[in-house]
């Protein structure tokens, strides 16, 4: 029975997608009413498999789908992370986005989408083979399309168009990747990198490039970042689950995968390819905290802002140390909680005062206090002020840094730091502390069901976002997990 | 009585029927598709490699009908499309409200089951002048089906069509003069690498590359396929040009393994991936839908002819053969199910131009939806049939060290993905919802279910290279069936 769990967890979405997309609008309450309890229903399941995986039981579910390829989906602890993360992100991104959307046209196929992205973020998260992760990254990439185009303007269709050309690129390098290697040393599985002994090192070194190149492009690494800031134009709750989590983590764990799961760090350090890649995602950082700075648009400051955060990740993976991989798994979770607090917030203040731009925000402090708190908590975890989640990654991985002797990711880091502050601050100021425009009408921010929809989820995150930091010693903290994976099989 | 009579039988007399009982279309065609489902299934479950000689008039002089893996996949799928088509095409070729006949729905039904029985014929056959005759009732039916919307093509289509019969003939006729026999087992035994089979190999696959529309013999197929009415489109695009191709897969694998040069398979490789190519190249500047999933049909015909190299060297697994083979059934499916989609949507707005289609999504959202699957299946997008054809080649072809060949199906199935999405995007545009005709929920259906079928056969990958092998392990040419054990 166990074994069925990880197949159950992956699928379970499928149900709610097929009751939004058969449910007409007029009983909206009812699929509102499915969406969250089957989300409920999977951040059940995700536990018991959470709790299961502490005691080291790994279920695991395969068939052979096609001669010599296995599909296999496995609760790891490091799939779990993933899974943990965006089961809880997507009950709160539902309950937002019912606030956000309110009983407007066409929404079955918002949700029906939307679930099916969360279906192939759970799948990107639990495959156990490279193919396997490539089905679901590919389906990925198809349920988000519709969303990002779900407004029909000419915005909102053009960047569909870059995403596409950007996405199916990116998958079809790493399609071409991934054969190549398997038509070299049979099936990859993620359990232990394969035996890569007598590969030629620049075929491999040409493979590695492929599908770090090919996942890149979700990860937004310079120079594959373009179509990010453009897929902005889609609704709030899709910036904020999908492009702050699911398919940018999506792509940074595929290169986590193939860091540590297909290639095994001493083959990466050995071809002396860990160093360049590090230093791309350092190069990643400053470039898209120094892009974010020029941004007044509050979404694409954000986007920008997401560019230089991901690739944190990717720094941490690419240090090859104990302390960097710490650094990166744990801001896998963080980065996914900051970030989604952000575009909540920023979604509300456009949705029910008409902010879009940094030059709006005056004396939005003192209209929408709740919203603000939040927002400031998230802006504060993003420049790494002790005691949010943000200073625990960035923390560990400038230990990480050190350890393995490469100072200038404290350069990195200290600069990055600098730089968010200085694209964040003044947003809290202007909302703080300069006073409203003449002839704003007041807003009761927590009057109403669908207010507290859209507020709420957001308050949640940012106290989140403390506890991540405050208790991050607490076992099933972000941070004791990552430690847990670290201890359990990264750190060879 | 043998399955492998009657699914060449059955339609022959259900056209036969349907030309004397004009009026009740809607009856024979409920009559037909579980007949034709029994006898699928029934096929399907003949032990591998099951013959059966027509009329016990044995080899050489009989006729030999024989149940391979891929005519049990081809002749299943074409089972599923033409059910469905016929359903959709109900509506629009019944008779009239007061039980009168029109011209088309008269003349379209006869050639329905014509073209049912000759592809299955086609399919089946092991005989080659048996396989003339399936291709001439084949090519009759879709000229006659291509005149339904254009004149002017379907002449054309009709004119070509005969050059390409007459040259398989000749050869037929050379190869019959040369070795008293025209069945393709016999043939595989006696083959002998002299001018004379060269030369009828040489004109019979030019007849067939025509038939089957590869490039650059593909002129007549976009005009021709695009004119015509959904239906008639979808059986046209998904099936008459597959018959062509089986032809040319018993000819060069079945029957001349041996005297196949590799330049030879080098050449049709080349041109696969010159229709892919410029086949994608032209349906991404066309402007008219119809068209631009008819452009679509020939860069997909490439597929199966980039596979020929990577079939006829294949190490270590059957996985190109049951690659090529699952594509064309792929193809078949979601190209059907794409033209009904596309004919409901432009009907619906009556227009034919991409940006016709604006805003659509809203208003047809699952004939959308159809059309929106199939493209996934056609892109070689997961999960579909289509991705599990694509990556059986794929595979191949990056084991064997064909770059060119693994770059091909890449780029294709990107070029796909730019040419696909551009109308799927058209309907997401705008935010108001046109107001458009309603369709009958059995027409809205039938898209939908040939997409879904072409969708969920991408879960049964394992399933169907089984069945394709167990036509490998019958008779690939001896080099390559050890390989394949």
């Amino acid at each position: 029975m166990i074994h069925f769990l990880p197949l159950l967890l992956v699928f379970l979405p499928f149900v709610p997608a097929l009751i939004s997309f058969a449910l007409p609008d007029r009983m909206a309450v009812w699929r509102d009413v499915t969406n969250i309890s089957f989300a409920l229903i999977k951040l059940g399941l995700v536990g018991f498999l959470l709790l299961a995986a502490r005691e080291g039981v790994i279920t695991e579910w395969r068939y052979e789908f096609l001669p010599g390829h296995d599909f296999i989906l496995r609760a790891d602890s490091i799939a779990l992370l993933f899974v943990t993360l965006s089961a809880f992100l997507w009950l709160i991104t539902t309950v937002f986005a019912i606030g956000y959307f309110g009983r407007g046209p066409h929404l079955a196929r918002f949700f029906g989408f939307f679930n099916l992205c969360v279906l192939a973020a759970t799948g990107v998260a639990m495959s156990g083979t490279t193919i396997t992760f490539f089905l679901f990254y590919e389906l990925l990439t198809l349920a988000t399309w519709p969303l990002v185009v779900h407004r029909g303007d000419e915005k909102s269709l053009r960047a569909g168009r870059i995403y596409l050309i950007y996405t199916l690129a990116g998958s079809a390098a790493y399609l071409a990747g991934i054969v190549w290697l398997s038509s070299l040393v049979g099936r990859v599985e993620f359990t232990a990198p394969p035996d890569l002994s007598g590969i030629p090192r620049l075929e491999l070194t040409l493979i590695f490039i492929l599908c770090i190149g090919g996942l890149g492009v979700k990860a937004a690494l310079i120079p594959f970042h373009g179509w990010l800031p453009e897929a902005m134009a889609a609704p709030a709750p899709v910036s904020a689950l999908l492009h702050a989590v699911a398919v940018v983590k999506a792509g940074a764990f595929g290169i986590l995968r193939i860091i540590y799961d297909v290639f095994g760090i001493e083959t990466v350090s050995d071809l002396g390819l860990a160093t360049p890649l590090a230093m791309l995602a350092g190069a990643t950082i400053l470039y898209g905290s120094f892009r974010a700075l020029m941004q007044n648009d509050i979404k694409k400051r954000l986007a920008y802002s997401t560019v230089s955060q991901v690739s944190y990740i990717i720094l941490g993976a690419s240090l090859i140390g104990p302390f960097a991989i710490i650094g990166a798994l744990v801001h896998l979770v963080h980065q996914g909680i900051m970030k989604i607090t952000l575009f909540m917030c920023a979604g509300t203040l456009a949705n029910r005062m008409g902010i879009k731009s940094v030059t709006d925000l005056d004396g939005a402090g003192r209209a929408m206090p709740v919203t603000m708190a939040a927002f400031s908590i998230g802006a504060l975890g993003m420049i790494g002020i002790p005691p949010t989640a943000g200073f625990i990654s960035k923390w560990y991985l400038g230990l990480g840094g050190l350890q393995s002797d490469a100072r200038w990711v404290i350069a990195v880091l200290a600069g990055s730091s600098l730089l968010n502050a200085l694209y964040f601050l003044p947003l809290l100021y202007r909302a703080y502390l300069l006073p409203p425009p003449e002839g704003r009408l007041p807003v009761r921010e927590l009057d109403g069901t669908w207010n507290r929809m859209l507020v709420l989820p957001a308050a949640l995150t940012g106290l989140t976002v403390l506890a991540a930091g405050l208790f991050a010693t607490f076992p099933l903290s972000p941070l004791s997990w990552a430690v847990l994976i670290a201890e359990r099989g990264y750190l060879k | 009585m043998s399955p492998l009579d009657l699914l060449v039988a059955v339609p022959l007399a259900l056209m036969i029927a349907a030309l004397l009982l004009g009026t009740w279309v809607r009856w024979l065609l409920l009559t037909a598709i579980p007949v034709m489902a029994g006898l699928t299934v029934w096929l399907l479950l003949l032990p591998e490699g099951s013959a059966h000689v027509v009329g016990d008039w044995n080899l050489p002089l009989g006729v030999q009908l024989r149940a391979d893996g891929v005519a049990q996949l081809m002749v299943g799928a074409m089972a599923a499309c033409a059910s469905i088509v016929g359903l959709y095409a109900l509506h629009e070729f019944a008779p009239g409200p007061d039980r009168s006949e029109t011209a088309h729905g008269y003349a379209f039904w006869p050639l329905f089951y014509l073209l049912w029985g000759g592809a299955n014929a086609g399919f089946l056959s092991t005989d080659l002048f048996n396989l003339y005759i399936a291709l001439e009732m084949v090519s009759l039916a879709a000229v006659a089906m291509a005149a339904m919307g254009s004149l002017r093509a379907a002449l054309r289509y009709f004119v070509i069509a005969l050059v390409g019969s007459l040259a398989y003939l000749l050869g037929v006729a050379l190869l019959f003069a040369n070795y008293a026999t025209v069945d393709v087992t016999l043939l595989a035994e006696m083959a002998r690498p002299d001018l004379a089979t060269k030369t009828a190999l040489a004109v019979m696959t030019a007849g067939l590359l025509i038939k089957a529309a590869v490039f650059p013999l593909h002129g007549w197929l976009p005009p021709a396929h695009a004119a015509a009415p959904a239906p008639a489109s979808a059986l046209l695009s998904a099936i008459v040009v597959k018959v062509g191709f089986v032809i040319l897969l018993r000819l060069w694998f079945e029957a001349f393994p041996a005297i196949v040069a590799p330049a030879g398979l080098e050449v049709l490789g080349w041109l696969g991936a010159l229709a892919v190519l410029y086949g994608s190249v032209q349906a991404i500047r066309q402007d008219s839908l119809k068209a631009l999933v008819a452009y679509s049909t020939v860069a997909q015909i490439g597929y199966l002819l980039l596979a020929f190299p990577l079939v006829a060297t294949a190490a270590g697994s059957g996985g190109a053969w049951a690659g090529m083979t699952i594509h064309a059934i792929a193809h078949m499916l979601a190209k059907a199910a794409m033209f009904l989609a596309a004919g409901l949507m432009l009907k619906a707005v009556n227009g034919h131009r991409l940006k016709d289609l604006h805003g659509l999504a809203r208003a047809m959202p699952l004939t959308v939806a159809a059309f929106g699957l199939a493209a996934v299946s056609l892109m070689g997008l997961p999960p579909s049939a289509g991705f599990i054809a694509k990556f059986l080649l794929l595979e191949a072809a990056v084991e064997q060290g064909a770059v060119f060949a693994a770059a091909v199906l890449i780029v294709g199935g990107l070029m796909a993905a730019v040419y696909l999405f551009n109308p799927l995007a058209w309907t997401f545009a705008g935010s108001d919802t046109p107001v458009v005709e309603a369709t009958a929920p059995l027409r809205t259906a039938a898209p939908l279910a040939l997409a879904l079928l072409a969708v969920s056969l991408g879960f049964a990958g394992q399933a169907m290279v089984d069945v394709a092998a167990s036509a490998t392990s019958a008779r690939l040419p001896a080099a390559v069936a050890v390989d394949v054990r």
